[in-house]
């Protein structure tokens, strides 16, 4: 028995997924749910680029086995927007440029937005913390920060 | 990706006590699974040498209880849980503070301080912290549960006192640290996501100037985690001076066996260990004026 | 200059927005219908002839393409300078890791207990794995003598310099390790093949015309049999200058033979450990001072390892050797340079490209040719650094007007680097983290060097479509350094219209022309001119015609394009490069105009040198440079920002650890860069001094930041504690090592 079925609610859609249970959710997202935002940068959980939200908290998703994730609540960057607009995170990413090459920005997006959750008003070091798991090499983080501090700072609610 | 998915199965039990009979009844078969953060990386790198795999993120195991006396912490609790729970950071203040220097914040929502202990890594962050909080670990099997204190758990590199078919139930910490100095700092090749070349954790209290207790823990400096029972018996009674420094130095080094690896090197370890030591003594000197 | 609308505002980044909605594709998001997946089967051994290949139990070989060297069509070679990179070995090893076979399957988990299931016996030889075991020749491993290349540049006359009476001799030894690029996206390829179309690769890359020339060579097919087409890229650093046409071609072979597209996506693990990394380094100086402390000479002896093959090593060698003078004024100056053959993976282009090695050596020699003659290290720069009117070491004249004591001096204050320096000096003898402050003041050449830009000829367009959109027809790409972002500004400013209705051509060989690779900070300065007088070609065409009035609106010129277009088929404007006059280059001597320009800069860092850990940590960081023009504000900033980060890492944590050309630590776990909490601030400033002949003045920047952190870093170690550190990686351990043989000293303090 190489295979079993299971659900996920990705971005508050349910899916039914028929794969091993020790497929990756990295691997499912991207192949079997076609969504492709998660990267894969390392497999070893280690730069933080296939971050998703499990029920609610930030993990790497290379390192879930699909079986542990049955019946979870996922959130992907796909689903980070609110009706069709930019989220406060994604606008200040934007508009501190905060991508470079952009492909952290996926997981670096679900990490703020993970951090604001649980902090706010984040003090600079707060920040540095929330974001530790997710490896940049283009930007030297800075505009990363200031793109953080930017989204913590704007109304809360989708804007564009 | 090494490693190919349909050759491993992976079961959620979802009750601790059809995990227990599954360990038992199949001995040898089944491999706990709890966070993953380390079997996954295995099987990510097509290392990982167990087929078949058993789920032990349940309920039962991921309980922080809290009495009048003890802490007990769930072998299943995640270092996020662990880091951000106010009795532990009351009371054992240097457990909290291993838990947050842990991998990243991704890692610390999965990874388990069960999964970690089991995983017997010298270089673990938390075992110090356990040694200085004089922490007992229950251990559950079908036969019931049993305690032993945590110096009596790690028995060899990657050899620990579990029997195959045994889980990880808690670890308990004894209330009567409140007043205790502490001291604990890690030191790895980066601020964070860094697997220590060396990190420490000691509780301890000063009379009249003069150690009167003292536990110290220590990480990579042996195939084990390490409490430094004889750098300790130097201490005891001693004053936080030159001449007591360099005793300490010199038995640490005699009780220490770092190693180089791709980390460090034993030099540098043993150098780091011992200046470690001098500044926690420094700081509970400072800290009992 | 500075009342355009577009060029120097902080526009968004053209493709911002799918990069934060996470819609940007690159390689593996990409898939083909009926695509099977390719993986590569490599050397376990670092030289050696293969006596066997044996394909092992438990995996379904007949439904695998395989493909060796024997089923190459065309060249086994990567083309790329000389021809000696083989696409796959054909009976020979030279480098561990080495790509000896392919394999293709439709499932792609199946493919790495394949490719383990390959059995391979060698008869190993001797191999070479240091600059010194290779100077040795024992055993010579490349060529007659292990040289891939050496050069030789002089001005002046630097043996009579020495024999001057009265004169200081310092002397360094100065060494770099390799560094790996770590761009976030591993290296990934696909290619399809048909009789009809030819090979198409879409890959993750920086040079589409590279890959092109190396396609046609390995396939033997014509020009317009091979279509290249870059994906949106993760991240390349150099690192996919020169790779891409190596797994290009392996995609391309497993297509021809499997007749399906194939997909070939390295893990960490293999990225790390296959494919190029920094050239580490070794640089022996002599300088000669007047007692006085003004340079009068200098003797420099600089190695480069190579690696296995040639690849790029000839230019990175020549950009070293003519930095190698740095920011100085010489009157008298000898390089001699080689690169060495070792058997390692071949080493190939890392931001900087030969000039972070060279110039860490420089500037560490400065500070300590300073501290001989008794100076302040500014005050003896202030005595040495170049002026407007002097010529540099290939006796290149400044022309344009510049003031680097005084950009050295605007640094220093706004790195506090004068009441730091004596406030750090009167706390450490107290204390367990040691302060200090050091700097470095450092150029570097825009462009290809000497005739390079008028080898390359890059040919740009402008074009516009049917429904009135703009586009910007070049073969640069973009890779997060803003390449789509400048050059549509340009664009748009030249052309008087909005930026939202310009747009970048796709990346595709048989679309664009080629503007030359996308390398040397050559994308602004070079092709970003060519882009805005190909944009005003457009213009000057659509008022011409009579469409367009002399002034308008977006809309208006977007209505004339149309009808133009109408009328006569297409509107697209070329623009060819034209070198800037008055500009000579020697080949043979090395000397003359080595590049159309320079940017410069002068970096502070201060740090904390931690006598507990031995860590070094760097508190604050002053980037101040002068690029002639910054296009965009926030792109600008975030390229210097990003180079200082790398080069901290070159300097303090990212070591190799090499087994016999093997990468032991071929994982993010073990092979360290900084995190978000291990980089605190980094303070950047511009100056600009317009370049006549850069897009609306603009010179190149992408790489210069990462020239000058290093050295600066080790400058304030040397001030924190003392010693004279001349290696990097500089990690803990090295710096344990050093003064635990002070320990009495350091740890008398610590007494309770």
């Amino acid at each position: 028995m190489s295979v079993r079925q299971f659900s996920l609610r990705v971005n508050g859609v349910e899916h039914r997924v028929t794969a091993p249970p020790m497929a990756r959710l990295l691997d499912v997202l991207r192949h079997d749910l076609g969504l492709t935002g998660t990267k894969e940068g390392c497999g070893e959980g280690e730069c933080g680029s296939c971050s998703v939200m499990l029920n609610g908290e930030l993990i790497n998703s290379c390192l879930m086995p699909l079986a542990q994730a049955d019946g979870a609540t996922i959130v992907t960057i796909e689903g980070v927007c609110g009706h069709g607009r930019l989220n406060r995170v994604q606008r200040a990413f934007l508009e501190c440029g905060g991508a470079q090459c952009g492909i952290c920005t996926p997981g670096m997006i679900l990490a703020t937005l993970h951090l604001l959750d649980r902090h706010p008003c984040p003090t600079q070091d707060q920040i540095q913390e929330g974001l530790n798991g997710n490896l940049c090499r283009c930007t030297g983080y800075m505009r990363i920060f200031a793109a953080a501090e930017k989204a913590a700072n704007s109304d809360s609610g989708a804007i564009k | 990706m090494r490693s190919y998915p349909a050759d491993y199965d992976l079961i959620v039990p979802g009750q601790l006590d059809s995990v227990l009979q599954l360990l038992h009844d199949e001995a040898g078969q089944w491999t706990p699974i709890a966070g993953g953060t380390e079997i996954m990386v295995l099987y990510g790198a097509g290392k990982l040498a167990a087929r078949k795999l058993v789920s032990i993120s349940l309920p039962d195991l991921s309980q922080i209880v809290e009495d009048g006396d003890s802490i007990s912490i769930g072998g299943g609790c995640s270092f996020t849980q662990i880091r951000h729970h106010s009795g532990i950071q009351k009371h054992f203040p240097l457990l909290a503070q291993c838990a947050a220097w842990t991998g990243g914040i991704a890692n610390q929502n999965r990874g388990t301080i069960g999964g970690n202990l089991a995983n017997a890594s010298p270089a673990a962050d938390s075992p110090p912290a356990l040694f200085a909080y004089a922490a007992e670990l229950e251990l559950i099997s079908v036969r019931g549960t049993r305690r032993i204190p945590y110096e009596q758990f790690h028995l060899g590199y990657k050899k620990t006192a579990l029997a195959p078919d045994e889980l990880i139930r808690a670890v308990v910490l004894p209330k009567r640290f409140e007043k205790a100095l502490r001291y604990g700092r890690k030191v790895g090749s980066r601020n964070a996501q860094a697997i220590s070349k060396i990190c420490v954790a000691a509780t301890g209290s000063l009379r009249q100037g003069r150690v009167e207790e003292i536990r110290i823990g220590m990480g990579s400096v042996a195939p084990t985690p390490l409490r430094l029972l004889r750098t300790e018996k130097v201490l005891l009674g001693a004053a936080p001076n030159a001449a007591t420094i360099a005793e300490a130095r010199r038995v640490l080094s005699s009780e220490s066996t770092p190693i180089d690896d791709i980390r460090s090197t034993a030099s540098y370890r043993t150098l780091v260990a011992g200046n470690l030591l001098e500044e926690m003594l420094r700081v509970f000197a400072g800290a009992s004026s | 200059m500075q009342s355009e609308r577009i060029v120097g505002k902080p526009v968004f980044r053209k493709e911002g927005l799918a990069k934060v909605l996470g819609s940007a594709r690159y390689i593996d998001d990409i898939s083909l219908p009926g695509m099977i997946f390719g993986a590569t089967v490599r050397s376990a051994v670092p030289r050696g002839r293969v006596l066997s290949i044996e394909y092992g139990t438990g995996i379904p070989w007949d439904e695998f393409t395989v493909v060796t060297a024997k089923d190459i069509p065309g060249h086994n070679y990567v083309a790329l300078i000389s021809n000696d990179w083989p696409c796959l070995a054909d009976g020979f090893v030279n480098h561990p890791q080495e790509p000896i076979l392919l394999l293709g399957h439709p499932d792609r988990h199946l493919l790495p207990l394949a490719v383990a299931a390959v059995k391979i016996e060698y008869e190993e030889l001797p191999s070479v794995h240091s600059i010194e075991e290779s100077e040795s020749g024992k055993p010579v491993v490349w060529g007659e003598d292990n040289i891939l290349k050496s050069y030789s540049l002089e001005k002046g006359d630097v043996d009579a310099a020495f024999r001057e009476p009265g004169i200081l001799i310092v002397e360094g030894e100065y060494m770099t390790g390799a560094q790996e690029h770590l761009y976030i996206e591993n290296n990934g390829a696909i290619a399809a093949y048909s009789e009809l179309e030819g090979v198409t690769f879409w890959g993750s890359l920086q040079c589409p015309f590279y890959a092109h020339k190396a396609l046609i060579a390995v396939t033997g097919l014509p020009e317009d049999k091979v279509r290249v087409i870059q994906v949106e890229t993760g991240g390349a650093f150099g690192g996919k200058e020169d790779y891409p046409s190596m797994i290009g071609a392996h995609a391309a072979l497993l297509a021809i033979k499997s007749g399906r597209p194939v997909k070939l996506i390295y893990d960490r693990m293999e990225d790390m450990a296959a494919t190029t990394k920094r050239h580490p380094s070794r640089a022996r100086h002599r300088t000669a001072v007047t007692k006085d402390g003004k340079l009068l000479a200098a003797d420099i002896e600089f190695c480069l390892d190579g690696g296995a093959y040639s690849t790029l090593s000839s230019t990175v060698l020549s950009r070293a050797t003519i930095h190698s003078g740095g920011a100085y004024y010489w009157p008298n100056i000898r390089v001699r340079s080689k690169a060495y053959a070792t058997n390692t993976p071949p080493h190939g282009a890392f931001r900087g490209f030969g000039a972070p090695q060279a110039l860490f050596a420089t500037e560490r020699q400065m500070d300590r040719v300073a501290k001989a003659v008794g100076l302040t290290p500014e005050e003896f720069r202030r005595r040495n650094l170049l002026r407007t009117g002097e010529t540099t070491s290939t006796g290149q004249e400044i022309r344009q007007q510049i003031d680097l004591p005084g950009w050295m001096e605007r640094a220093l204050d706004y790195a506090g680097y004068y009441e730091k320096k004596a406030r750090f000096n009167r706390q450490n003898p107290d204390s367990l983290r040691k302060k200090g402050i050091g700097f470095a003041v450092f150029l570097h050449g825009a462009g290809f060097t000497g005739s390079g830009e008028r080898y390359l000829n890059s040919l740009v367009g402008v074009d516009a479509t049917a429904d009135g959109r703009i586009r910007v027809l070049v073969s640069s790409t973009e890779f997060g350094q803003g390449t789509n972002t400048i050059l549509c500004q340009i664009a748009a400013e030249s052309l008087g219209v909005d930026y939202d209705v310009v747009e970048m051509a796709p990346a595709d060989t048989r679309i664009v022309p080629n503007s030359g690779p996308t390398v040397a900070s050559r994308t602004a300065m070079v092709v970003g001119r060519l882009v805005h007088s190909a944009a005003r070609g457009l213009k000057q065409t659509l008022i011409a015609s009579g469409l367009l009035a002399g002034t308008y609106t977006t809309i208006e010129l977007q209505n004339a394009a149309r009808a133009y277009i109408a009328r006569y088929g297409g509107l697209c404007s070329m623009s060819r490069y034209e070198a800037p006059p008055d500009v000579y280059w020697d080949d043979q001597k090395y000397y003359g105009e080595a590049y159309a320009a320079f940017a410069w800069a002068a970096y502070v860092a201060e740090v904390t040198v931690d006598l507990t850990t031995y860590s070094v940590t760097v508190d604050d960081f002053v980037a101040l440079q002068e690029v002639g023009r910054v296009l965009n504000p926030v792109l600008a900033t975030g390229q210097i920002e990003g180079g200082v980060a790398q080069a901290i890492g070159y300097a303090l944590y990212e070591k190799v650890a090499w087994d016999r050309g093997l990468m032991r630590n071929n994982q993010m776990t073990n092979y360290i860069i900084p995190t978000s909490q291990d980089i605190s601030k980094i303070r950047v400033y511009f100056e600009e001094v317009p370049f006549e002949f850069g897009a609306y003045g603009a010179k190149g920047i992408g790489e210069l930041p990462i020239d000058g952190p290093a050295p600066a870093i080790l400058n304030a170690i040397a001030h924190a504690t003392g010693e004279e550190f001349n290696a990097i990686p500089l990690l803990p351990e090295d710096i344990a090592e050093r003064l635990a043989s002070r320990a009495p000293v350091a740890r008398e303090m610590a007494a309770v």
